[in-house]
């Protein structure tokens, strides 16, 4: 896969003594829920979290969340807001949140948190958990054994030619005679229809896409695509940007299948990304479906890998 | 403690998972769209969060000088 990474900051470490042992000055970040076994509590022990604070596996029914202390006047409502509205703060945080959650991912099945959820004390975090804990159980066993896999399809439109350019003008060749006026709006036309081309073959191959993907995949959510902007990492246009729920041992062959569907046709890119961590099918909206495929018969004990 | 101070890096995570560097915008496609959302005594709420969602949105999809819109 080739390298995306966007300039992060330097590494820095505030001294876990800068923050207070305990009171009011701090709150617990939740990272992922998982199963109460040995693999998530040597995750803990062995990882560190936002601040280089050390992990917690906080336990209640069976179940654990891994949590760490971060400053409450860091993460309290307003400052929060303006600590995501700067962009370089929002990918520290994403990417050691995710650092954590990918790192439990490759030794069990985990629940992914979504992003800056922020409880007052321990107590809180365990009352989540009893909760949930039907909810969060069928979800892992659902998710047990998978990975998610992100499919996402590009249209490469020619590059246009500006229309009022000398050089496109004196190509026009046999039809210099034409008027500047409607041999602008003939290059307009043939751009045009080079656009519904390259759109037309990508949203063929996304069609494909969603077909091949869906035969191996438990699960499939559909999310935006992504428009350009600052963050914008690939040439052409976004057209379809999906997430599908895999069995581990399917993984290489999706991978391979689905970037050959856009190797096949011109003007048209397939990238694949993972594996995640089940990001896009922990939300509630999911629960319903995870309920379908709870009861496929996995021992809900067994440590899955979800090492690539 | 300050708002100045940096959320640390986990420089193990960055061995153990070798090259598994992800593009920020696929991160965030998922870590403001997915990951469980909780209920109970949360010190920041979902709607919070939306409200965050909303102004991110408009760095992350903006359309600027250098990748205009194609209409």
């Amino acid at each position: 896969m080739p390298d995306h990474r966007t300039a992060t900051p330097d590494p820095m470490t505030v001294p876990s003594a800068s923050l207070p042992a305990t009171g009011d000055d701090r709150l617990w970040y939740v990272y992922a829920v998982g199963r109460a076994e040995e693999a998530l509590r040597a995750v803990a022990r062995e990882t560190s979290g936002l601040y280089g604070e050390p992990l917690h596996a906080i336990e209640c029914e069976g179940l654990a969340v891994l949590a760490s202390p971060v400053p409450a006047a860091d993460f309290h409502e307003q400052a929060l807001k303006a600590q995501l509205e700067q962009l370089d703060r929002l990918e520290t945080l994403a990417r050691i949140h995710d650092g954590v959650v990918a790192r439990a991912g490759t030794r069990t099945t985990v629940l992914p948190m979504r992003l800056a959820t922020v409880y007052v004390d321990t107590e809180r975090v365990a009352e989540m958990l009893r909760q949930g804990s039907g909810q969060f159980t069928s979800l892992l066993a659902h998710l047990t054994g998978h990975q998610e896999w992100g499919v996402k399809v590009y249209a490469l439109a020619a590059p246009a030619t500006p229309p009022s350019s000398p050089v496109s003008r004196a190509s026009a060749g046999p039809e210099r005679s034409v008027s500047p006026g409607r041999a602008f709006l003939q290059e307009r036309r043939a751009q045009r229809r080079s656009r519904q081309d390259a759109f037309r073959a990508a949203g063929a191959v996304a069609a494909r896409v969603t077909d091949t993907a869906t035969a191996f995949a438990r699960d499939r959510v559909a999310h935006r695509p992504q428009q350009g902007g600052p963050l914008a990492t690939k040439a052409g246009e976004n057209i379809s940007n999906e997430a599908y729920l895999v069995p581990v041992e399917h993984a290489a062959a999706f991978r391979d299948e689905l970037t050959a569907l856009g190797d096949a046709e011109a003007g048209v890119h397939v990238e694949v990304t993972g594996p995640w961590a089940p990001y896009s099918f922990a939300t509630p909206g999911n629960a319903a479906a995870a309920g379908r495929g709870a009861e496929h018969g996995r021992d809900p004990d067994e440590g899955q890998d979800h090492v690539e | 403690m300050s708002s100045e101070s940096v959320w640390a890096r986990n420089e193990a995570d960055e061995d153990l998972l070798g090259g598994r560097q992800v593009a920020l915008i696929d991160l965030l496609d998922r870590l403001l769209n997915g990951g469980a959302v909780l209920t109970g005594d949360l010190v920041l709420s979902v709607a919070d969060v939306d409200l965050v969602r909303i102004n991110l949105r408009a760095v992350i999809h903006s359309i600027t000088p250098d990748s205009p819109s194609p209409w």
